[in-house]
């Protein structure tokens, strides 16, 4: 990944380094508009099926920043409550199949939390497509790309994040911008 | 270093003449926690920025304002750590939340804004609300964000605000409850974030103030702090007579008719900020006395010498305020009473989760409720 964070930005992408709010609407109602998602992803099922999809050059939507976890059962409230709260205009949770989490049952704690966040996701006012939990395998590239495909478009659906639209997202900000999401994971 | 000096002022740190009482009295300080509130009034009073900052106990301090209250010399201790640590937190210090910091994104979102809430499902049928205009606000605070989040202690405290909208419908009351309601910024005020607080207040005062609410009835101790201390700069106009829900239940207990039979015996642990924050004791054990059956045993330490509950502002869960809740839970045991009545929901956050104790949980084991849930369940029908 270091690699390609060096890589130069091409074409319109990383031409401007900051959003405001107008910004942020108008692209909303554009087609130009990308959501900024965040991925969790365990280390030893989704996060390798991210990468047999990679390897596997299976095409998918490059607006998302993978965020590795040795087990999906550290996946916290806190986690995806933090990405919302910095902007995020979805959270996707992944990990092993049940019956298949390297650690035995850290998959069945990560439902837990999970169901835990959506409550509090709920409470919050932001709608419950931008929060999503899927299992998918390291063997399985083709799935990767199509829950990520389908989750981009869903939240692309809803628009920016009514909490994202309120920040004045600048670069020094901890909340990375599309430009750099794209840069990171192209 | 002006702006500790003007610290140092205002909380009166100057007048430390170092007898170590605050240290002496902390109950963080005596279960062994490395911790001396005279260490920080010290620093202050040496402009010592960079102890204060770096020594890493900024965040120990329960807030619970026990040592304001020994302190000869009457320095505003409590006062200067919530100084010290807004000071802190413009240099990137924070504390280490034990729920991995989900609770202050949660109160960081509500100071953003720009969603609306689904806070409002626990109203059940027969409870009778204004959502905009009415003469009396009743205040929910963030119970129905504990009841979500803490599913694994059984943590009930909607219950009490339920009780306290019952009550208040008996007595005549339609009160204002609001779905826009936010967040009153407490625990990031205590974790140093002025700027979300800020914010906080600015909406909540404008909320209550749209409503033309005359009174601000309260159930969580916390927030009635914030509002009757905290909010007062952002006040504009005449303030709302803000009152916590057991002193507005006080003044009214003759039009309340009670069941006869039943016979208890109920102890009160009184929340930090009703009791030393605001001065706040005997509506709570009023309205326990009006209840016939109900018999008072107050614990070892009570009223203005009570030992808080331990949990403070997400900031400081570790073993001594552990310690901390099972001695007091073994209090509460040992007065014999069935049940241990408070008037504040963080309360019963922290003790339930104290009570999760795998190999004290029978010992300490007690029932928790609100004061509110209380009367309501003593009611004639
Ligand atoms: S406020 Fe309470 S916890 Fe903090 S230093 Fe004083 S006695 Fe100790
Ligand atoms: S009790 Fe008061 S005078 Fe004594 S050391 Fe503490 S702050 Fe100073
Ligand atoms: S290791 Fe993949 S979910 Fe536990």
């Amino acid at each position: 990944m270091p690699a390609s964070t060096k890589r130069k930005p091409r074409g319109k992408r990383g031409a401007k380094k900051t959003r405001d709010t107008s910004t942020a609407r108008a692209e909303a109602r554009g087609s130009s508009w990308d959501p900024r998602i965040v991925v969790f992803a365990c280390n030893w099922c989704s996060y390798a099926g991210a990468d047999t999809a990679g390897v596997s050059r299976i095409q998918h939507q490059p607006h998302f920043r993978m965020i590795r976890v040795m087990c999906s059962g550290r996946i916290q409230p806190g986690f995806v409550l933090r990405a919302f709260e910095k902007g995020a205009d979805g959270v996707l949770v992944s990990g092993c199949h049940f019956g298949d989490c390297h650690y035995v049952f850290g998959n069945e704690r990560a439902v837990e939390q999970f169901e835990k966040t959506k409550n509090v996701v709920r409470l919050l006012g932001l709608e419950e497509g931008r929060l999503r939990l899927e299992w998918i395998s390291a063997a399985e590239g083709v799935r990767f790309a199509e829950v990520i495909n389908e989750f981009t478009d869903q939240v692309r659906q809803l628009g920016p994040s009514p909490l994202a639209d309120k920040r004045v997202i600048s670069s020094q900000s901890s909340v990375i911008s599309k430009e750099r999401a794209a840069e990171v994971v192209h | 270093m002006p702006e500790l000096a003007d610290v140092a002022k205002t909380t009166r740190a100057w007048a430390c003449y170092d007898c170590g009482k605050c240290t002496a009295t902390c109950p963080i300080a005596r279960v062994g926690g490395d911790y001396s509130p005279r260490r920080h009034v010290l620093a202050t009073n040496l402009r010592d920025r960079k102890e204060i900052v770096s020594n890493g106990t900024l965040f120990s301090c329960l807030t619970c304002s026990l040592c304001d209250r020994r302190c000869p010399a009457e320095v505003g201790y409590t006062q200067l750590i919530q100084k010290l640590r807004e000071l802190s937190h413009r240099e990137g210090v924070e504390p280490d939340c034990p729920h991995g910091g989900a609770l202050q994104s949660v109160m960081r979102m509500m100071a953003t804004g720009g969603t609306q809430q689904n806070r409002m499902d626990w109203l059940s049928d027969d409870l009778k609300t204004e959502p905009k205009q009415g003469t009396l606000f009743y205040w929910t605070g963030c119970a129905m964000y504990y009841d979500a989040f803490f599913p694994d202690f059984q943590v009930t405290t909607l219950n009490g605000t339920r009780a306290a909208v019952r009550l208040l419908n008996k007595l005549g009351q339609t009160p204002v409850v609001s779905p826009d309601e936010r967040c009153c910024g407490h625990d990031l005020l205590w974790n140093g974030d002025r700027q979300s607080f800020e914010s906080l207040a600015r909406h909540n005062v404008k909320l209550v103030a749209d409503s033309g609410a005359e009174t601000l009835v309260v159930s969580c101790a916390e927030c009635l702090r914030t509002w009757k201390l905290d909010y007062q700069p952002f006040f504009e106009g005449k303030p709302p007579r803000i009152m916590h829900i057991t002193e507005f239940l006080a003044e009214h207990v003759p039009e309340l008719k009670f069941k006869t039979d039943g016979q208890r015996r109920v102890t009160f642990q009184d929340p930090c900020r009703l009791g030393r924050h605001l001065g706040i004791y005997d509506a709570p054990r009023q309205m326990l006395a009006a209840m016939p059956g109900v018999e008072l045993a107050e614990m070892r330490r009570s009223g203005p010498a009570a030992l808080c509950c331990a949990g403070g502002t997400w900031s400081n869960c570790d073993r001594f305020a552990k310690q901390l809740q099972v001695g007091r839970l073994r209090e509460a045991r040992a007065t014999g009473a069935e049940v241990l009545a408070t008037a504040c929901p963080k309360c019963q956050v922290h003790f339930r989760c104290a009570m999760k104790d795998p190999n004290l949980g029978g010992e300490i084991e007690i029932e928790l409720r609100d004061v509110a849930e209380l009367v309501a369940d003593a009611l004639a029908e």
